[in-house]
């Protein structure tokens, strides 16, 4: 708990939460131009979602009248949530005083905050599809949830922290072990970050087809700097997810101490592996069709699989007898 | 000095259930006597309890009981905790009281029924947690059951509810005798009826086997475990909210109170095998009961069945307690004992706030269906407001309390690697899993509660015309939602004040889930796992607040207030919501094996053109333990009464010759 | 003894393992027919993996030949004759409707606690580096049977007895590094003929009964003659 009086050390991490924020819209810039270089379509500019977000945050804002106050501080609520959580996720460098204020249980709970305040604002303007979409946002959630849980808690059996900073810093001095627990932790994962931002195959970020939206259904009523906010929130749980799996899977480049030249190679460590992960992601979204809201559970029962047999196999196999 | 305290506050109960006696004449009583007297008896058994946590223990010895055994009692930090807990609880619900029971004034309900039987329910708790002897715990623990029947049976002109309050009697007592028969046990190996007799005992393990397996039926039982809990969900909505607030919020805790003093205190030596039961009976109660209310529309039978998911929760960290300590780690078993009884805590508070909520709601809208519900934030501000922070912390979200305990837990169960058993150490991350798909249900059990009932637009004109509730209600809302903010923005606060309960049960060491000072939660080490919740909370201020002077600070955009959108569909008129059974109707879909489901659809057509005119959609959910469970003991105790009715053949002379026939093997006996 | 320091050859063995248990919950998880045999052919090319790779590991050549015979024998041959079946049956499109998906899927990875717990005895008894994967190959002969237990269908049936054999061969590999060449050869010819033996009996007993449905042999049974008169016929 030292860390905390680390003057240097916070500064760091505002710096690095900055980062995080503004990088996100990027991220999804990349994503699109991958999906529409993939589909063969002209792309739009990496820069797209920052204009997009712009232009929101100049609109005047409309609140539907039947509405309540919740509705209009809900957008601050979910924001504010995933930037904490972005806060204490290690983007760049492992030791910073950030990390040890919530662990990964507590970093998953920030997301459900986040998650609880957004399905209720879907709720508040009292419309059919508001609550259709909040209904499946949930279902989807607590089915996705444990399965996160059960991968992480592989993990952290194995480097016996759930502090993602301790965790890494166990990894990175183990140097290249394969274990099959993380083999599957990492499937699971991979099928639960999907499940949880929203992408195809279990909800379409561009659809506003009425039946088969999930996340659109829940911001429909939202507008101007409102909107702005909700939007980029996804955006970010998006890198969250990303910046989670890149970091814990393949920690290798990320500064585990604090001066300039460790932190411009994280940088472009951490760079590079967002990239690779989004041309994963872009082609299994252009390769797979959006499944049926009943398929899901299914989808997502895999995910489980995947992680109890992480654990199964943490325990049988790297534990033993 | 704590033990005075206490006398005090059972003595205040008592009076305030005399007091009660004259409201039937004079009705205003209740409101002006019986609960204040009431929210004194809880002020000085919360400060009680609190000097009793964290001082000395007291004993001392009453002129009461029979002649070779006078009732003793005792308190230490556990009777300290639970008395502390049993006081706010007490005292919000004192203050809540009048403005509640203000309607019963001018109905036909026994006001003086309510008043004795709240003033001896509560004192039977009290009395409960400071007993010292099996004797003097059982008549207290009768006092609380019986006059919590009466309660249930307020309003006996509606069968259904007598039924409930039928059915909860008799529950009470199966889980009674089971625990009388416990304390046989224990009574019999350590040679007295009095709890320091039983602690030195040697129980064989065979014995304690049995006397724990009794004692977790009893309190199992009372406590709301799947699958014995079916009365719970029937008996704890049909009370006043008020006594629904006591109930679910304060008497689940004096089950587990009970559990906790004999398997840890009084029995000592527990075994893994317990520990295993304990585990898995509270992971599937946590599961099961945020299945079943999911499914409710009740608001009342809903948050019931909820005590049933959280009971399932601080059973699944005593259980886990009972692991470590049996495989010779007390320094983690006294960890999952404080994440057990920390989640106590705050179940009591958030319960019975939201208990205090749905009161407010049902008096002012007169329903207790969610569908007939909505848009009541606006209408109520402040009940809306708090409930609201009641739902956080049920749905265990940071950094509210209940994410604060179930935080504890986890980190308890993820320490299972230490174990040597290798099905242990699976068994155990399986469970945490579960913990967590519980929390998710919960979180959107709680999304679906809000979201019908406070948001929205209003589906009926009764949830239109709803009034703000009076002030003391509001008050005693208010005053548990801070508490639930408070114990969740600063738990090792509360958690540094419980570190002398394990010591009181049998030495067990003192976890260092503080070591670091106020601002942190580190159950095992810093490097394992750290929480900060203060900074948390700070954090999620500093970042709304940079947000919303960036965006209000240049150029002071105001909103414009319209019709909802809605993809531009016609006018939206209330029915077009989702209603509280289709949001839940995803989650029914996927674990449909769970409950018994009567689903049944009628389409009527117009005669000439065929065309569909109207649709109805029935929904009948049931909980699968009545057909496994109660319906197949009551067939089995009926036939049996039938065939033991034999006896009674209605002839003079047959009855003589039983009464011949005892005495003469009576006689043979002795002789 | 800790995993990490393993070498890396070893954590293949272990991680191959892994895999080789994760096709058998695919075999488990799937309705169709032929992804059940293809998850068969996965299973059986990981299982010559993993052998390949032990004979690497502990220097055993003799186990290169073994792992080719189970790659030709288990990844090739065998699937195509059981895909041949399907397809000449006309039943690549059946669906089989298990009794709860999600619930075999829990009880499987009860099975897998459960060998575990059983094998841990025997590893403690093994020196060798890849012990732990014993009560792996346990776990794949238990949810075999599983397979056997809780599919309809004769083909699915003799999948889960193949996909037995798969975790028996893998047990004798992992511990002692293979049995005997001769057992080895002897076994593989065995398997051969039961599968053809197999093909026969699938082509007979649809010629009975009109269906490959297991259930529906206990018709069959001299006790329920007399309510199924119309089988009389052959």
């Amino acid at each position: 708990m030292a860390d905390l009086l680390n003057l240097q050390g916070w500064l760091l991490a505002l710096l690095q939460t900055a980062l995080f924020v503004t990088a996100a819209p990027l991220l999804v810039g990349w994503l699109r131009l991958l999906k529409a270089r993939l589909q063969n379509r002209r792309a739009p500019a990496l820069t797209q979602p920052y204009r997009d977000l712009t232009k929101l945050f100049r609109k005047e804002a409309i609140v539907a009248d039947t509405a309540s106050p919740l509705f209009r501080a809900a957008p601050y609520v979910v924001f504010s949530a995933t930037v904490v959580t972005a806060a204490v996720i290690p983007l760049l460098a492992v030791h910073l005083p950030t990390a040890i204020i919530a662990d990964v249980i507590v970093l998953v709970g920030f997301l459900g905050l986040a998650r609880f305040f957004l399905a209720l604002a879907g709720m508040d303007a009292g419309t059919a599809f508001g609550g259709m979409g909040s209904s499946r946002e949930m279902t989807i959630a607590s089915l996705a949830e444990p399965a996160m849980l059960m991968a992480v808690f592989t993990l952290t059996m194995t480097a016996q922290s759930t502090n993602l900073s301790h965790a890494i810093d166990f990894l990175l001095a183990q140097g290249v072990v394969l274990r099959p627990s993380f083999m599957f932790a990492l499937l699971a994962l991979l099928l639960v970050a999907v499940a949880e931002t929203g992408r195809v195959p279990v909800d379409n970020p561009t659809t506003h087809l009425e039946l088969t939206m999930v996340h659109e259904a829940m911001i429909l009523e939202y507008s101007g700097r409102h909107l702005a906010l909700m939007e980029w929130a996804a955006q970010l749980k998006l890198m969250i997810y990303g910046v989670l799996i890149a970091n814990i899977f393949l920690p290798w480049g990320i500064a585990v101490e604090n001066t300039p030249t460790a932190l411009l190679v994280g940088l472009g460590a951490i760079a590079g592996k967002l990239m690779l992960l989004c041309v994963v992601l872009a082609v299994s979204e252009t390769v797979l069709a959006k499944m049926r809201l009943f398929r899901v559970p299914g989808y997502l029962n895999l995910a489980f699989l995947f992680a109890l047999l992480g654990m199964l196999s943490h325990v049988i196999l790297e534990v033993g007898a | 000095m704590a033990l005075q305290l206490i006398a005090y506050a059972v003595a205040l109960s008592l009076l305030s259930g005399v007091v009660g006696l004259a409201a039937s004449r004079y009705r205003q009583l209740l409101r002006w006597a019986c609960f204040p007297l009431l929210g004194l008896s809880g002020l000085a058994a919360a400060t009680g309890g609190l000097l009793a946590l964290t001082g000395e223990p007291a004993a001392a010895q009453l002129p009461l009981g029979l002649p070779w055994l006078a009732w003793s009692v005792r308190v230490d930090a556990l009777a300290g905790f639970i008395l502390l807990l049993i006081g706010v609880v007490v005292f919000a619900v004192a203050v809540f009281g009048p403005g509640y029971t203000r309607e019963f004034l001018h109905g036909r309900h026994s006001l003086a029924a309510l008043g004795v039987f709240t003033g001896l329910f509560v004192a039977g708790m009290q009395l409960v947690v400071i007993a010292d002897d099996a004797f003097m715990f059982m008549v207290a623990w009768e006092l609380m059951s019986l006059s919590s029947y009466f309660l249930v049976a307020f309003q006996h002109e509606n069968a259904a509810n007598r039924r409930a309050a039928f059915l909860y009697l008799l529950m009470a007592h199966v889980g009674g005798l089971a625990i009388l028969l416990g304390y046989g046990v224990l009574a019999a190996f350590g040679g007295g009826f009095t709890f320091e007799a039983m602690r030195a005992a040697e129980l064989p393990q065979l014995w304690a086997g049995v006397a724990f397996a009794l004692a977790f039926f009893g309190f199992g039982m009372k406590a709301g475990l799947v699958p014995l809990h079916a009365w719970l969900p029937e008996a704890h909505p049909v009370a006043p909210s008020h006594i629904s607030a006591l109930m679910s919020g304060v008497m689940l805790k004096v089950a587990i109170y009970g559990f906790v003093r004999v398997t840890f205190d009084l029995i000592g030596t527990v075994q893994v095998d317990w520990g295993v039961i304990v585990l898995l009976a509270g992971s599937l109660s946590a599961l099961l009961g945020v299945l079943y209310a999911m499914q409710q529309t009740d608001i009342k039978r809903l948050l019931a069945y909820s005590s049933i998911e959280n009971v399932g929760v601080i059973f699944m960290a005593l259980g886990l307690a009972i692991i470590f300590l049996a495989s010779g780690h007390p320094l983690l078993g006294s960890l999952g004992l404080i994440a057990a009884l920390y989640h106590a805590l705050n179940h009591a508070l958030f319960k019975s706030l939201l208990f205090l909520g749905a009161g407010a709601v049902i008096q002012q809208t007169h329903q207790h269906s969610l569908e007939h519900m909505g848009g009541l934030l606006k209408r109520l501000p402040y009940t809306g407001t708090f409930f609201l922070i009641g739902c956080l912390s049920i749905a265990s979200l940071p950094p509210f309390n209940g994410f604060a305990s179930e935080w504890l837990t986890l980190q308890t169960a993820l320490q299972g690697v230490v174990l040597d058993s290798g099905v242990l150490r699976i068994v155990i991350p399986v469970t945490a899993a579960m913990l967590a798909l519980t929390a998710a249900l919960g979180a959107m059990l709680f999304v679906r509660l809000y979201g019908i009932a406070f948001l929205g637009q209003p589906r009926t004109r009764q949830a239109r015309q709803a009034h703000l509730p009076s002030f003391g209600m509001r008050a005693a809302q208010g005053l548990l939602a801070l508490l639930c903010l408070l114990l969740g923005v600063l738990p090792a606060l509360s958690i540094d004040v419980m570190g002398a309960i394990p010591q009181a049960l049998g030495g067990l060491p003192e976890p260092g889930i503080t070591g670091q000072g106020w601002l942190w939660l580190t159950p095992v080490s810093a490097a394992a796992a750290s929480y900060s919740a203060p900074l948390v909370l700070l954090g999620l201020g500093l970042a709304w607040l940079l947000f919303y002077l960036l965006l209000h600070g240049r150029n002071h955009q105001r909103v414009r207030r319209i019709h909802p959108w809605d993809c531009g569909f016609g006018p939206l008129s209330p029915r077009m919501q989702y209603t509280a059974t289709a949001f839940a109707q995803p989650v029914r879909r996927i674990f449909q094996p769970v409950w018994l489901l009567e689903e049944k659809v009628e389409r009527l057509s117009d005669d000439k053109s065929g065309q569909l005119t109207s649709l109805r959609h029935q929904l009948l959910v049931t909980d699968r333990s009545w057909k496994v469970l109660y319906e197949p003991a009551g067939r089995w105790v009926i036939s049996a009464a039938r065939r033991i009715a034999l006896l009674q053949s209605g002839n003079v002379r047959t009855y003589l010759s039983y009464s011949f026939f005892t005495l003469i093997f009576l006689l043979w006996l002795i002789s | 003894m800790n995993f990490a320091q393993f070498t890396l050859q070893e954590q293949g063995v272990v991680i191959l393992a892994a895999l080789v248990l994760f096709a058998s919950f695919a075999l488990l998880a799937q309705t169709r027919i032929i992804a059940c045999i293809h998850a068969f052919a996965w299973q059986g090319a990981l299982v010559a993996a993993a052998t390949a790779m032990v004979a690497l590991v502990a220097n055993q050549h003799h186990l290169y030949v073994s792992a080719l015979i189970t790659l030709a024998l288990k990844a090739v041959l065998i699937p195509w004759v059981l895909h041949r079946i399907v397809v000449k049956l006309e039943i690549t499109r059946e669906v089989e409707t298990v009794v709860n998906p999600a619930l075999v899927l829990l009880a499987a990875a009860a099975l897998v606690a459960f060998s575990y717990y059983v094998a841990l005895p025997v590893e403690k008894l093994s020196t060798l580096a890849t012990r732990n994967t014993i009560a792996i190959s346990m776990a794949v002969v238990l949810l075999g049977m599983l397979i056997m237990v809780t599919r309809r269908q004769a083909i699915t049936q003799v999948v889960g007895f193949m996909s037995m054999e798969n975790g028996l061969f893998f047990a004798a590999v992992v511990s002692t590094h293979g049995m005997p060449m001769v057992v080895e050869l002897g076994v593989a010819f065995d398997l051969l003929v039961a599968t053809v033996i197999f093909g026969v009996f699938f082509f007979q007993i649809r010629q009975s009964i009109d269906s490959l449905d297991v259930d529906r042999l206990s018709r069959l049974a001299e006790t329920s003659e007399l309510d199924e008169p119309q089988e009389e016929r052959e």
